[in-house]
């Protein structure tokens, strides 16, 4: 549905956009995750057809966005950040003008409003005007007119900014819903949103892709180096120290008392899992043992280790 | 084409949803009767040789009242957009750039429009009261209101250009102002200058608002000034449409 090749984007002085690469299948809901400044929402307009690229090339639904432009708009709903929407106009008269803007006509134009109005809740308000709606209901006129159109792609830029858990969770899950007949690429800040919602996570940081793949499989990827804590009764702490930095797997540790526990640390070597060895240590040492665990990985550290904010 | 009429008629319809369009409209009509009060006042103390139409489109309240609105009703067209961001939504619709630049550009002549058809009542007025005509024939009317659309076309595209170069709509409606005005006061240079040479005096009558008006408002046709502006209606409108290009390339 979407593929894109050495797409750049460079203004005076600096590259937002730095010769990326990917590919989205049909009816995959893709996460687009990247700190601020990454050049995740300049890739979203490059793929809107809003911002043409530097050099590299994009297709939607096999059509170039810069030279079969308006044949791949047809294609796409997109949702801009913070939703910009005429203020003056009421709802459904909105919704009216984006359609018809969109070539979506006469009785077909009907059922498509009063549909995107139902799926996106916006019944109670179809007669306001746009500029009296709160943020939610602003975000949810954006996606009815993102959707109106019946598009392929949605490509929806932070669709969830500025609201409240509650609405979030709405939107959250009306996206989870419309990806049973659209293909969705999506970008956003909160982690947890996209390992409810993705098929497939791209993390983009400084204009390059880092990571793509599933959440799953980015977690296991830095779960192979996660840390484990073992916490017991040891003793002698010299000498359980020196039997732990033993053990194979571990490369370093961390040790701190808890009344006459003693709580370690230990960093692993790349997708070694010491914890059966150190297991049969402890009952060799017949150390009690209260905890033997290796850290959750959440995909918070998998953005965190790629991006590396603290630098 | 009905993608076209569609953003014309929702550019039109900003125009009317605002109240300040019918405060405009409202000083307007203010300004305009003023001014045919005054003409046809001043007509009545002496006899004169020229039409209540003739008089009407050449005094100075006329000119005043002409400028001052482009400025009003074109700084908002392109600037509102790139301000509230909503051109984004607008050019990832599938609609071409022309299509959005005419219908901007041709909302605003058609609110221009709106502002000086009452002045023909003022002249139907004249008759029914007078009984007599405004006009001996229907000339001036023809020339009068031709050049008003005329110099109404290139005006509103010099607005349109201005407002497609920033974001902040009182900016726009400065440069469009100072643009206008200065074009306009081209025109007065061999009559403040006299003894300028008689080739710099052509140039500039070549492009004097108010001979033009002049002429035409007693009838006389010349075509010289319809290429003039018309031409330069297409060259404001072309560098509009480069302009809104190019800030896509650069934003």
């Amino acid at each position: 549905m979407i593929k894109v090749e050495n797409l750049t984007k460079r203004y005076a002085g600096f590259t937002a956009v730095d010769g990326i690469n990917f590919h989205v299948g049909k009816g995959e809901i893709v996460g687009f995750l990247g700190p601020n400044g990454a050049g995740k929402s300049t890739t979203m307009r490059m793929l809107a057809c809003y911002l043409p690229p530097t050099s590299g090339r994009a297709e939607i639904a096999g059509y170039d966005v810069f030279k079969d432009s308006l044949r791949a708009r047809e294609r796409i709903g997109y949702m801009p950040e913070h939703v910009p929407l005429y203020n003056d106009m009421r709802v459904t008269e909105y919704l009216k003008y984006r359609a018809a803007l969109k070539g979506v006509r006469g009785r077909r134009m009907k059922e498509r409003i009063s549909d995107v109005m139902e799926l996106c809740g916006l019944g109670d308000v179809e007669r306001k005007l746009v500029g009296n709606l709160s943020k939610g209901y602003r975000q949810r006129v954006g996606l009815a007119d993102a959707m109106v159109h019946e598009p392929d792609l949605l490509i929806l830029d932070e669709p969830t900014i500025g609201l409240d858990p509650n609405q979030i969770r709405q939107v959250r899950e009306l996206i989870r819903n419309l990806g049973r007949h659209h293909t969705i690429l999506i970008s956003t800040h909160i982690l947890p949103e996209v390992e409810m919602t993705c098929s497939r996570v791209i993390i983009i940081n400084k204009g390059r892709i880092e990571a793509s793949d599933a959440p799953e499989n980015l977690r296991s990827r830095l779960r192979a180096t996660g840390d484990v804590r073992f916490e017991a009764r040891v003793g002698d702490l010299e000498k359980a120290k020196a039997d732990l930095l033993g053990t194979p797997g571990v490369k370093g540790l961390d040790v701190w008392i808890e009344d006459d526990w003693a709580v370690f640390t230990l960093a692993t070597e790349y997708a070694v899992d010491p914890r059966e060895a150190i297991w049969k240590l402890a009952t060799a040492r017949q150390w009690p043992v209260r905890e033997l665990s290796r850290e959750r990985v959440t995909l918070e550290d998998v953005f965190a280790d790629i991006t590396h904010p603290d630098e | 084409m009905r993608k076209f009429f569609t953003l014309w008629t929702r550019e039109v319809a900003v125009y009317f949803r605002s109240p300040a369009a019918y405060v405009i409209l409202f000083f307007f009509l203010l300004l305009t009767g003023f001014n045919f009060y005054a003409t046809v006042s001043a007509m009545n103390q002496a006899p004169v040789r020229f039409s209540v139409v003739e008089a009407y489109f050449n005094t100075v309240f006329f000119w005043f009242g002409f400028v001052l609105p482009f400025p009003l009703i074109t700084m908002r067209l392109f600037a509102e957009e790139y301000k509230l961001g909503t051109i984004e939504p607008l050019m990832t619709a599938p609609v071409r750039d022309m299509q959005v630049l005419l219908a901007k550009y041709l909302s605003a002549v058609f609110f221009y429009i709106v502002l000086w058809a009452p002045s023909l009542l003022y002249f139907a007025i004249f008759q029914w009261q007078a009984r007599i005509g405004a006009a001996g024939a229907a000339g001036p009317y023809l020339g009068a209101y031709a050049m008003l659309l005329l110099m109404g076309l290139f005006y509103i595209s010099i607005g349109c250009l201005a407002s497609a170069l920033t974001r902040n709509q009182v900016v726009a409606a400065i440069m469009s102002f100072a643009a206008i005005s200065l074009i306009f006061y081209w025109g007065f240079y061999s009559r403040w200058f006299p003894n300028v040479s008689p080739l710099l005096r052509d140039l500039t009558d070549y492009f004097s608002a108010v001979q033009h008006m002049a002429m035409f408002s007693q009838g006389l046709i010349d075509t010289r000034p319809i290429v003039f502006y018309l031409s330069m209606t297409v060259m404001m409108l072309f560098f509009t449409f480069q302009v809104f290009q190019y800030r896509r390339w650069k934003l």
